[in-house]
């Protein structure tokens, strides 16, 4: 198992924050906007760098999103940002018409997603997102896993033509990814070699993952453990690669089971590679409030359930 | 007078396409598209600035106009064939399998005219201000034209993009709404009433006009009229009165015509009251 120091305890939503930052003053193309929670989106930076490339739409998502088409129209790159929750299914028709059906290139920028978000509880704790977002057609969908990930996914979007979906989060996590990572979309990156089992991670459960990887190499077990931040398009060779080494797989996101990373993963196995799966994900269920911890505990998404689902999977190799 | 005359004769060749094209393939809504006739062939012919015979998505220098109500879409094909900008025979594959003439406007299939797809209601207002919004960032001084229903106003997401225009000055866009209060269940004053639309309008901060959408004189003069108030920090919205089906005295006063195609009967009968001009059938 392969060790990572953790460089600090940083908040993936200040990641992109940062990364907007760096890329309004790398392209003058790009320009955000925000629906009331430029704070919260870590979005302030630019918006005092570059005013005139900040548009602050008020608490009007559907609008939000229509400006930001439109934008593209004139060339711009446009990164909205909201909370998950509101970055979609409040305003998922307007993605798909005037967005993805329209081939715009807008960056659609989501912060709080899934349990996570904590107190505020499941009003605000959106676990559908990613099914939502990847059953557009051409969307691209993307879940990085901590600061120094997200930071260079947020630069990274800018290169690439076309709707993006880029999720994070609110609470401060581990930050072990290479600051200076280069960051490929639909590239798979591999956290860990193992000849077991492989566990397939989003998010803020790679470094989940990561922790279980560390408790079962005690115990002998060799996990490979495959962080995979581009949902959509997903890198197939890299999960039938691994998945074809450790013959079982185990898949882990702050997501709902139903249409989340587990049944991209799946679908990939059914069709080319049949092999054991078990998820790691919520099943079927709301959020509510409390910390992050507890919610991750209580819905089945914490280190002891990547470990628990190894033990199972590994049984039915 | 000459230009005129060729706008009406334009107009009348227009009606006939959408007629013809809806029958042909028993489907698409004529309603709507023969009220607003005028305007787009006003708009099209001589009110827009644009470069003509060429289609640059992006659209830098030039005007743009949005379509928020798709529907309409055989008026706006036909009049965008009929100033070049693709072939007029192309009409004949409206809402068939493999055309770029797709039910509801589309740039999917890439046809020269359309900068975004509409169908979905209340989504074109937004984008048409941040196209506004991008122009002045990129110190562009053309303007936007938008078009909406009446009907569409119903929808939640065109209230806040009249709010965020007059919020910022967003004062080179020329807003019109087709009032011929139908819609698909009724009057619009029956499913869900406008109140004063006017006021509406103004109340959140915009310059507004009224027009009469079935006079070709009144539109070229109230749009005139429009493209004078822009760039005095207001967005401009153009109340626009039409009578949906205007020009077939059987689809006339009544909002079955909304998006049902004629019969054979029926055609000749719309023909009969609209002959072929000098531009010809597609």
């Amino acid at each position: 198992m392969k060790t990572y120091e953790i460089q600090n305890v940083k908040d993936t939503r200040s990641g992109f924050g940062d990364g907007l930052l760096e890329l309004g003053k790398q392209n003058p193309d790009v320009v955000a906007l925000c629906a009331d929670l430029t704070g919260s989106l870590k979005m302030n930076a630019f918006e005092d760098a570059f005013p005139e490339r900040f548009f602050q739409t008020g608490i009007a998502e559907a609008n939000m999103i229509g400006l930001a088409a439109g934008m593209t129209i004139g060339g711009k790159i446009p990164y909205t940002g909201t909370f998950a929750n509101f970055s979609t299914g409040r305003v998922y028709d307007q993605i798909r018409q005037s967005v993805a059906y329209s081939g715009k290139n807008v960056k659609i920028c989501a912060s709080h997603a899934g349990l996570t978000l904590g107190e505020d509880g499941a009003t605000h704790q959106i676990l559908e997102d990613i099914g939502m977002m990847k059953m557009l057609p051409h969307m691209t969908v993307i879940n990085p896993c901590d600061y120094n990930q997200t930071k260079a996914a947020t630069l990274a979007i800018a290169e690439h033509e076309g709707p993006v979906y880029l999720r994070f989060g609110r609470p401060k996590v581990p930050n072990f990814t290479p600051a200076d990572q280069k960051f490929e979309i639909g590239k798979a990156w591999t956290v860990s070699e193992g000849t077991d089992v492989t566990v397939f991670a989003t998010g803020h459960l790679v470094w989940k993952a990561v922790e279980a990887g560390v408790k079962l190499a005690e115990e002998g077990i060799s996990t490979e453990i495959i962080n995979i931040h581009t949902i959509k398009p997903l890198d197939e060779e890299a999960v039938l690669a691994s998945a074809g080494k450790t013959k079982c797989v185990v898949t882990a996101e702050e997501h709902q089971r139903n249409g989340g990373l587990g049944d991209s993963i799946a679908q990939v196995l059914a069709r080319r590679l049949p092999l054991p799966i078990e998820y790691v994900a919520v099943n079927d269920s709301f959020g509510e409030s409390g910390t992050p911890e507890e919610l991750m505990t209580k819905y089945g998404i914490d280190t002891a359930d990547v470990i628990a689902a190894v033990r199972r999977v590994l049984k039915r190799k | 007078m000459t230009e005129k005359v060729s706008l009406q004769e334009t107009a009348q060749q227009v009606r006939r396409d959408i007629v013809r094209m809806v029958h042909a393939v028993n489907s698409g809504h004529p309603g709507g598209s023969l009220g607003c006739t005028e305007f787009f062939t006003a708009l099209y012919g001589q009110i827009m600035d644009y470069k003509r015979g060429e289609f640059h998505p992006d659209g830098h220098g030039e005007d743009l106009f949005f379509l928020s109500n798709g529907h309409i879409s055989p008026v706006w094909y036909s009049v965008l064939a009929r100033n070049g900008f693709f072939p007029v025979k192309e009409l004949s594959t409206f809402r068939k399998i493999d055309s770029r003439l797709q039910g509801h406007p589309a740039t999917h299939e890439g046809l020269p005219g359309v900068r975004v797809a509409s169908g979905s209601l209340g989504q074109g207002l937004s984008v048409a201000l941040g196209a506004a919004q991008a122009k002045k960032l990129n110190g562009d001084r053309h303007l936007i034209y938008s078009l909406h229903g009446d009907g569409e106003l119903q929808e939640g997401q065109i209230w806040e993009a009249v709010m965020y225009a007059a919020a910022n000055k967003i004062d080179n866009i020329i807003s019109t709404v087709d009032y011929n209060n139908r819609q698909i269940d009724g009057d619009v004053s029956d499913v869900l009433d406008l109140g004063d639309l006017k006021g509406k309008w103004h109340a959140f901060g915009w310059d507004v006009l009224e027009m009469n959408g079935n006079d070709i004189d009144n539109v070229l003069k109230v749009m005139a009229e429009a493209k004078s108030r822009t760039g005095k920090g207001k967005p401009v919205a153009v109340i626009m009165r039409t009578e949906m089906g205007n020009g077939v005295d059987f689809m006339m006063g009544s909002h079955k015509w909304h998006g049902v195609a004629p019969n054979d009967e029926q055609l000749a009968s719309a023909l009969a009251q609209n002959p072929e001009t000098s531009l010809g059938d597609y």
